[in-house]
């Protein structure tokens, strides 16, 4: 039975394979167009984060462009809204590889929708550009990951805070992957600065009632809290603690606040006075920044909607554009071979190099505190590698690794 | 009357294996693949909600189930034939105590539908804050909410090396498909099946006709839930990861949206209404002028509104061959409508 | 003791959120038997009317009690017109109608509003009881919902309009021979069942992140509560809302909020399979 399915499969398949090769039109009409494919969620629940991505990546390429293009060849965008779904990822990943045989992809928000289309990159030869903060630990040669990772943003705002406000720490971590790795470095980073974690809780991402948490930290007692809180639901939990007149009392860090501008859905009062630590921030005063944001202004007018990973995405796109003016051409191995030497450029959030080893990026990573919903910068730590990445993953030594580790702090 | 049923078969099976080798031709094989998938979910919804009446609000939960099983029994074993069959039992087992509590609890109705929901979501929660180094089962993380990604795919059994992906599980899944509807077009025809059907039509009547009403929707109920734990296999096997969205609210309500998009009463039209809604999302996808979302919704609004008995009666309605059969569908589909004033 | 008095507290706050959430559903699913699978975004759509109408310089109070229960229950009117009224006794098929409604109002107040809209601040201040800091808008909360409750049995016990609900909610068949118009009156159902919903989510607001997808949130919760109530609706909305808010809050405060959660949904499936009419199936039968 099996056997005759599986012949009868083979020989239709073989059979269908030819009948279709004749079908598909000619995909080499547009030779002197470099194919730029893009996979975002710009509708759905994650379009909080999608949409100004996917704003930011036409920004990109508009200049690009306007610039007279990549070794004198225009770029085409190919854009696919994946609506919150991880099945239209598998999709429109095998379409961007299949159909569409783009150049490079950038894409994918959640680390679910990286993993659904890293293996279909990677074995159709695809680069890959993933421009997203995210837990770290993803070792492949052929993946650039741009955003920020734990390690980066918790060594310099966990310090930062201790010496602020005391050693007593309570930490509110999301329930999955980037909210444990995190709560570990967070550990790892408040023992190194003396001080001490006296509780971590897990939430997963759609808790939205705190007030037995609020509670619960009232009891412990601690100098500060350290939020590690995920999406819509969990912006509940800063409305509840200043509802309850808290935000006056136990001073707080986040390390997400703020990826997806959620500071601007808190009030001014709410808000005010939290610590984060990111890449960028739109009150960065750097000759890149301004351009950054006249560009958007001009393109897109409201410059409210950019945030930490919009620019991600766009400091990605600059990135390879860079590596392939350097290599030349839009070969994967010498675009690679590129961005391998060390390659850098100057984003919006200030110098981004990446890393050989690891295909990960060294960035500054500014300590800001929000102040009238916006983020103002107190400290910048400038070039930090992805110290977390680098101690499980060497691509030079290891070029054909295909994993995500876990990394323990 | 056996070999009469074998006849009345080959017909639906000439079609359907022309249609198998024809969408090809229309539309990439790693796209009609999970229209497959959608396809035999909806049907999985079609039988026990059509056939028997019972308007489940979990069904994904026995799709990811099903797609769970599997990923996690591959990456224990790493051949993939014996966690298929693990991933059709284990929802159809799951199934069979679900809903042997309904059951013989009596539930019915709406009750059943909230019980169902909840079963769903339970397992959604659970997934999804399974995150820790504590959540193994063998050699499996589980992982939460990012999912099981990187577990063995479908091989050719007996040989993990020999995968079978791409085109060759667009036509494993469409021939599995096919061989499922002509089963259930002959389950249908036989005595439990259609005792299934009297159910639908009056429960009391047929249970004081003597027959046990409860063990025959709770394994009318099962069967449906392994069909969707097989869809939930070939998914995982399509999609190399398994996340818990598969079991989430959204899932369950989109499977009974092509139920009723489809047509309901009937095998082909959850077929198709899975399908065809997979689709649209698809085409939906590749543009960016307005809110996919809100495009998606007014569909649904306008197909309620002006398709209520679904795309294959009425479709099957205008066609002039298609008389005398949508006749009969007319009459189920108000069976439909009574039941739902209940 | 003061940690108990807070635990109180919260747990009153959560029966009574639980109640009002799932108010607007009950009066439509309790009069109509209508599933009405946008009420999570009537709710949201409450919400928003009242972050714009505190934008505009309006009270906030006025907000949320008058404006946004006045607006949603306007939208609610034009769906019932438009959509809801061919769908009389089609269950699925207003759920349907009523789950694409909801899509539809996700795309729509994104386009309007965006992904981030802020949202406005509670108009009570933390409240302090002995060493703990409480949320002061709970109590609010608290009381508005037995208003709330008050208000309704009042109307449905008391006025001839209840009267005539409560008639056609049993038989509209009859109700109809005696001269009473069920579609009227299923219309002025329904626009009172989304004023409510719209109520829920101005209340809320200042509570939640409110963003466009807010509204999946509350769907499930309030379904259930609804069904496992069972065909009255105050009576089965208060032992029901009671039941669940206190396991809910047991395991919450003894546990963590995932115990906490999935507590209440295992509750909820044992509780259906000892009663699978719902609480007032069994208890309480003929009350409101």
């Amino acid at each position: 039975m099996t056997l005759n399915r599986r012949d009868f499969m083979a020989g239709t398949a073989g059979l269908l394979t030819a009948a279709c090769g004749a079908m598909i039109p000619g995909s080499a009409l547009a030779i002197d167009k470099i194919k730029f494919g893009s996979i975002l969620d710009t509708s759905g629940i994650f379009d909080a984060y999608g949409k100004p991505m996917d704003m930011a990546a036409r920004l990109a390429i508009d200049e690009i462009n306007e610039a007279g293009g990549l070794n004198g060849a225009s770029i085409d965008v190919t854009a696919y809204d994946t609506q919150s779904n991880m099945a239209l990822y598998t999709q429109f990943g095998q379409k961007l590889v299949r159909q569409d045989k783009v150049d490079v992809v950038h894409g994918g928000i959640l680390s679910a929708s990286r993993e659904a289309i890293r293996q279909t990159m990677r074995k159709s030869k695809t680069l890959y550009f993933y421009n997203v903060l995210y837990e770290g630990g993803v070792c492949d040669r052929n993946i650039f990951i741009t955003g920020v990772t734990p390690s980066q943003q918790v060594e310099v705002l966990v310090p930062h805070a201790i010496k602020k406000w005391g050693k007593k720490i309570y930490v509110l971590a999301a329930d999955y992957n980037y909210g444990q790795i995190t709560a570990n470095w967070i550990k790892k980073y408040a023992a190194d600065a003396g001080a001490e974690v006296i509780a971590v809780d897990f939430f997963p991402l759609d808790v939205a009632d705190f007030g037995s948490t609020i509670a619960k930290i009232q009891t412990a007692k601690p100098d500060m809290i350290v939020s590690v809180l995920v999406g819509g639901a969990h912006l509940s939990f800063y409305r509840q603690w200043a509802a309850a007149g808290m935000n006056k009392k136990i001073p707080m860090a986040s390390t997400t606040l703020g990826v997806g501008n959620e500071h601007k859905v808190l009030t001014a009062d709410e808000g005010d006075g939290i610590l984060v630590a990111y890449n960028y921030s739109p009150e960065l005063k750097s000759p890149a920044n301004t351009k950054f944001l006249q560009g958007w202004t001009k393109k897109f007018g409201d410059t409210s909607l950019i945030h930490e990973i919009a620019v991600s995405n766009y400091q990605g796109v600059h990135l390879w554009a860079e590596a392939v003016r350097r290599a030349g051409s839009t070969d994967r191995t010498k675009v690679t071979e590129a961005l391998e030497t060390g390659l850098s450029i100057k984003g919006p959030g200030g110098l981004v190099t990446i890393d050989p080893q690891t295909h990960h990026a060294i960035l500054d990573v500014h300590v800001m505190e929000i102040k009238n919903q916006k983020m103002n910068v107190l400290e910048s730590a400038l070039q930090r590698p992805p110290l977390d990445t680098q101690s499980a993953c060497d691509l030079k030594a290891n070029p054909d690794d295909n994993t995500q580790y876990e990394i323990k702090a | 009357m056996q070999s009469q049923m074998i006849k009345s078969m080959v017909g639906p099976a000439f079609a359907a294996i022309l249609i198998m080798c024809l969408l090809p031709v229309v539309l990439e094989t790693y796209t009609l693949t999970l229209l497959v998938v959608y396809g035999m979910l909806g049907l999985s919804l079609g039988l026990i909600w059509g056939y028997g009446g019972i308007l489940c609000f979990g069904q994904a939960a026995f799709f990811g189930l099903g797609a769970y099983s599997y990923a996690i029994a591959a990456i224990n074993i790493g051949e993939s034939t014996v966690p298929v069959f693990i991933g059709i039992l284990v929802p159809a087992v799951v199934a069979f105590l679900l809903g042997a509590m309904m059951f013989y609890g009596r539930l019915a109705d709406v009750y059943m539908g909230v019980i169902t929901l909840v079963f769903t979501l339970i397992l959604f929660r659970f997934m999804n804050s399974t995150a820790g180094p504590d959540f193994v089962i063998g050699k499996a993380r589980l992982g939460g909410f990012n999912g099981i990604p990187g577990y063995q795919t479908l091989n050719v059994p007996g040989f993990p090396d020999e995968y079978i992906y791409g085109d060759a599980l667009y036509y494993l899944a469409f021939s599995l498909l096919i061989v499922i509807y002509l089963l259930l077009r002959w389950f249908l025809k036989t005595s439990f099946g259609r005792t299934a059907i009297a159910i639908r039509e009056n429960e009391e009547r047929v249970e004081l006709m003597g027959y046990d009403v409860r063990i025959r929707k709770t394994l009318l109920f099962s069967l449906g839930g392994g069909i969707a734990g097989l869809a939930g296999v070939l998914y995982a096997n399509w999609a190399e990861i398994v996340t818990p969205g598969l079991f989430s609210l959204g899932q369950s309500a989109e499977i009974i949206i092509w139920c009723i998009v489809g047509g309901l009463g009937m095998l082909v039209g959850p077929i198709f209404g899975g399908m065809l809604i997979g689709l649209m999302k698809f085409l939906l996808g590749q543009q960016s002028m307005i809110d996919n979302t809100l495009i998606l919704g007014l569909v649904l609004v306008l197909f309620v509104l002006f398709l209520p008995k679904g795309v294959v009666p009425t479709v099957s309605k205008w066609l002039p061959t298609g008389r005398t059969k949508s006749r009969k569908r007319r009459r189920k589909s108000q069976g439909r409508s009574r039941k739902s004033e209940a | 003791m003061d940690l108990a008095a807070v635990i109180f507290v919260e747990t009153a706050y959560a029966i009574a959120s639980l109640i009002l959430v799932s108010m607007g559903l009950a009066v439509v699913f309790g009069m109509m038997r209508v599933i009405n699978l946008a009420h999570g975004e009537f709710m949201m759509m409450g919400g928003y009317t009242t972050i714009v109408a505190v934008k505009a310089g309006i009270n906030i109070y006025i907000a949320i009690l008058i404006i946004a229960p006045f607006v949603v229950g306007i939208i609610g009117l034009v769906v019932e017109r438009l959509v809801i009224r061919h769908l009389y006794g089609r269950l699925v098929d207003t759920m349907l109608a009523t789950w694409g409604l909801s899509l539809f109002f996700v795309g729509i107040v994104t386009m309007i509003f965006g992904n981030t809209t802020t949202g406005i601040s509670t108009p009570i201040s933390g409240f302090q009881i002995g060493d703990y800091q409480i949320n002061g808008y709970n109590f609010f909360i608290i009381v508005l919902v037995i208003l709330l409750l008050i208000v309704m049995y009042a109307l449905l016990k008391g006025t001839r309009l209840g009267l005539i609900a409560r008639g056609t909610m049993q038989r509209s068949d009859i109700a109809a021979a005696l001269g009473y118009d069920p579609e009227r009156i299923y219309m002025l159902t329904f626009m009172a069942g989304s004023a409510l919903s719209g109520l829920a989510g101005a209340v809320l607001a200042p509570l939640v992140g409110l963003v466009p997808t807010s509204g999946g949130a509350y769907i499930a919760k309030s379904f259930i509560t609804v069904v496992a109530g069972g065909p009255s609706i105050i009576t089965g909305l208060i032992s029901s809302a009671a039941s669940f808010g206190f396991i809910n809050q047991v395991f919450t405060f003894g546990i963590s909020p995932v115990v906490g959660e999935v507590a209440l949904l295992v509750a909820a499936v044992i509780l259906l399979r000892l009663m699978p009419q719902g609480i007032t199936g069994r208890f309480f039968k003929g009350k409101l």
